[in-house]
């Protein structure tokens, strides 16, 4: 089911466009991330989102109908740009901030209660801001972030701030709130926590969406027909038996191993490949290759980016 | 509580708890009681115990009698005593001083002398030198032998003090004084000057320190910025009335205390000049005040008491507030707007025009409302919305026909929900905005953004 969904947003900025007809589908229940390089348009979105700017053109949905200006209490945000008064004290300035997110007075301080419990730091309740290191006050930012039980939580850039400690606590945060039925947006460059949380992506440049679906659909379309095999035997016999249908690419030895990495033709699968190493000498492993997020996104922002450059090219000559 | 309503309470409850907002408010009714006490003070500071005052007359006794007695002053005539003996016993005698008087006097001003231990208190003096004038005067004119002299002199006699009348379109009259109305102009206009700068300025600081926290992304994602801003304008504005109304309270308390205390003091001489207080503080009467300020203390004071009983001061607090009010949410937002637009404090300076400019104005235009309170550029000025508070303010005590007070209010507050239309466009954008500092043209385009 789709919880949120963003329908071909353009927002214009004084000298360029920032969004080009963006579309979003957010599913129920997912960690949906927006990738882009810098400057792609990401934080615009999340903004939109948000309901801090207004879309030029496009619409939101929210759980099957029209987005209200309400529905930000059910939203919990964590901006990229993120901070807290400074000369306020910790408990004070959660309190005013949870408030602020449409909850009492009392429900609040309870819920404050078992967070600051929760990270054991109820002992900051007093302190003033300026007193915590920049980790302690992420802390308690992504404490005010998830107070008010928000359906919908939008994380930009998380990560940067925290210590790998942290940084695998916030993770397992998280995963628990999406498991409590929270769905998630979440805006990165740090690709291998994409791998690691997300099910979906979108992968916006500059200003257009240039990829889109569940993470492992992706994974594999920009799977080449490439597999790697770990094998124990004589390598030059089997370059002997290569046909037309495969190719090595790498090989590497590991004692005894061989690690071979191999590209299939296009007509080639991985039983014919099979059929001709059982002969060859003992299979350890057979694995597919999958692309890592990380090559995915260099690979598809630099193809996107030649191809822009080749279209202002043919432009400037036609003109 | 509403959203804004929370927003309201921090920026009101951070702002109140400081130490220097707590101090502010309490000293400042210091000075300011200050200023209407202190001559009141000076005047009753003089010691109540009661002064003798041996008078030694050289060579005769024409001003046997002369001199009469008060209250703490007692002259006592000494005939046979020489003035050097008196010098010599003249502690165990216990006199305040020695009045010694030769008969050149009458030709030479300073022929008489007043011998004391301690010097003697200013009123003193004046007070022998006049009794001891008259009296030469007197004798003088006697030499004339003009027949029923005396006569003649008591109905001569004469005071004048010139009374100012202000004539209401009723036909109602009412004494005023124009030194009161001129100090009631200045600090009314000045104070409003300074606390729309004050005042505007915290807001404009309340704004750059949460784009600089970074705290100001968390906060628009959960209230408007609208909201934002006018919880920031509102709330400010309440540290301001809390502020206003505590120094009135407080000097009116110390000052009814203090005067309160003094006014009980018996035998206050009743002379009256028509000089008072604030015009006597304003530079142009500086020498004058030099000479006469110390002398006529008492009946300065006492005068400031009366005048300042009779302005209608419920008008002038009234408007106080409102065009205090009026003219702070005007400017305010416009700081807020400033605020937002730049990254520090130090930027601002470019985007202050707007808002200098006009108050600069505002206040020459009121300095010259002092002078001539209904010249057509004081009219004006107190009726265009920008200078309005400040131009006001200073005609305000010399009297102001309702319609144009009104007119007045009405145009600054439609003025207000105007600028603040604006500022808001501006606001929501530049909160968000980091790094380069926009120009007048970037503004003039986050103007027409499309917004909910």
């Amino acid at each position: 089911m789709t919880f949120f969904q963003a329908s071909e947003i353009v927002k214009n900025y004084a000298n360029h466009r920032a969004l080009d007809h963006v579309t979003i589908s957010v599913p129920e229940k997912s960690i949906y991330g927006l990738l882009g390089p810098n400057g792609a348009g990401k934080t615009t979105l999340i903004r939109i989102i948000n309901q801090i700017t207004a879309p030029d053109e496009g619409s939101l949905t929210f759980l099957g109908r029209p987005m209200r200006e309400e529905d930000v209490h059910q939203i919990g945000y964590l901006p990229e740009e993120r901070g807290l008064y400074k000369k306020m004290k910790v408990g004070e300035q959660a309190l005013y901030l949870a408030q602020l997110k449409g909850l009492s007075r009392q429900e609040a301080l309870k819920r404050l209660k078992v967070w600051f419990e929760k990270f054991e730091i109820q002992d900051w309740w007093n302190k003033k801001v300026e007193e915590l290191s920049k980790g302690m006050q992420q802390k308690v930012q992504f404490i005010v972030t998830v107070i008010h039980k928000p359906r919908l939580l939008i994380f930009d850039e998380p990560f940067t701030g925290f210590d790998p400690i942290n940084t695998r606590m916030l993770k397992e945060e998280i995963l628990n709130l999406r498991k409590e039925g929270a769905t998630i947006i979440f805006s990165t460059h740090d690709m291998a926590s994409v791998e690691e949380l997300c099910d979906h992506i979108t992968l916006i440049n500059r200003s257009r969406t240039l990829l889109a679906g569940p993470i492992q659909e992706i994974r594999e379309k920009y799977a080449g027909n490439e597999y790697e095999l770990r094998f124990e035997g004589d390598v030059n016999l089997l370059t002997a038996t290569l046909n037309s249908r495969f190719s090595i690419l790498e090989h590497t030895k590991e004692g005894n191993v061989s690690v071979l990495k191999i590209k299939l033709n296009d007509r080639g699968t991985p039983n014919d490949a099979l059929r001709i190493l059982l002969d060859a000498g003992k299979i350890l492993s057979f694995n597919k290759l999958t692309p890592g997020m990380n090559e995915i996104f260099i690979r598809v922002v630099s193809e996107a980016g030649e191809k822009e450059t080749a279209e202002t090219l043919t432009e400037t000559t036609q003109n | 509580m509403s959203k804004t309503g929370l927003i309201i309470r921090r920026e009101y409850m951070t702002r109140v708890r400081k130490k220097s907002f707590i101090i502010l408010t309490l000293l400042t009714p210091v000075f300011m009681a200050a200023m209407f006490v202190i001559p009141v003070l000076i005047m009753s500071s003089k010691d109540k115990e009661v002064k003798r005052i041996a008078v030694v007359e050289e060579g005769g006794s024409l001003f046997r009698g002369k001199i009469h007695s008060t209250q703490y002053l007692k002259f006592e005539y000494l005939d046979n005593m020489p003035l050097d003996t008196l010098k010599k016993e003249f502690d165990q005698l216990g006199y305040y001083a020695i009045l010694y008087i030769s008969p050149k006097l009458a030709y030479i001003p300073t022929a008489a002398r007043l011998i004391s231990r301690k010097q003697p208190s200013l009123d003193v003096v004046t007070y022998i030198q006049d009794a001891l004038k008259k009296e030469i005067e007197r004798r003088k004119l006697l030499s004339y032998h003009i027949e029923n002299l005396d006569k003649i002199l008591k109905e001569v006699e004469t005071d004048v003090k010139l009374q100012t009348i202000q004539i209401s379109a009723t036909g109602e009259e009412k004494r005023t004084s124009t030194g009161i109305a001129m100090g009631i102009a200045y600090v009314g206009g000045l104070l409003i000057y300074m606390l729309t700068f004050m005042f505007g300025a915290m807001v404009m600081r309340g704004v750059i320190e949460e784009k600089t926290n970074r705290i100001v992304e968390v906060l628009i994602s959960s209230v408007k910025p609208m909201q934002l801003m006018m919880g920031k304008i509102i709330g400010i504005a309440l540290v301001g009335l809390t502020q206003f109304f505590l120094w009135i309270a407080l000097t009116l308390a110390i000052v009814t205390a203090v005067t309160g205390v003094l006014m009980h003091g018996p035998d206050q001489e009743k002379k009256i000049t028509p000089q008072s207080f604030f015009s006597a503080g304003t530079p142009q009467s500086n020498t004058l005040q030099e000479k006469t300020i110390s002398m006529e203390d008492l009946s300065q004071g006492e005068q400031l008491l009366t005048a300042l009983r009779s302005v209608n001061w419920p008008l002038i607090l009234g408007s106080f507030l409102i065009f205090f009010l009026g003219g702070y949410l005007l400017y305010a937002s416009m700081f807020a707007a400033v605020g937002a637009a730049v990254d520090s404090e130090t930027d601002t300076q470019q985007f202050m025009m707007p808002i200098t400019i006009p108050l600069l104005i505002a206040l020459f235009i009121a300095m010259g409302a002092f002078q001539n309170p209904d010249s057509p550029v004081a009219f004006w000025g107190s009726l265009i919305p920008y200078t309005a508070p400040v131009v006001m303010m200073a005609r305000l005590p010399f009297g102001v026909p309702l319609w144009e007070l009104i007119l007045s209010i009405v145009l600054l507050f439609l003025t207000f929900l105007g600028t603040v239309w604006f500022a808001a466009r501006i606001y929501r954008t530049g909160i968000l905005m980091y790094g380069k500092k926009p120009s007048w043209k970037e503004l003039w385009k986050w103007i027409r953004y499309k917004t909910y």
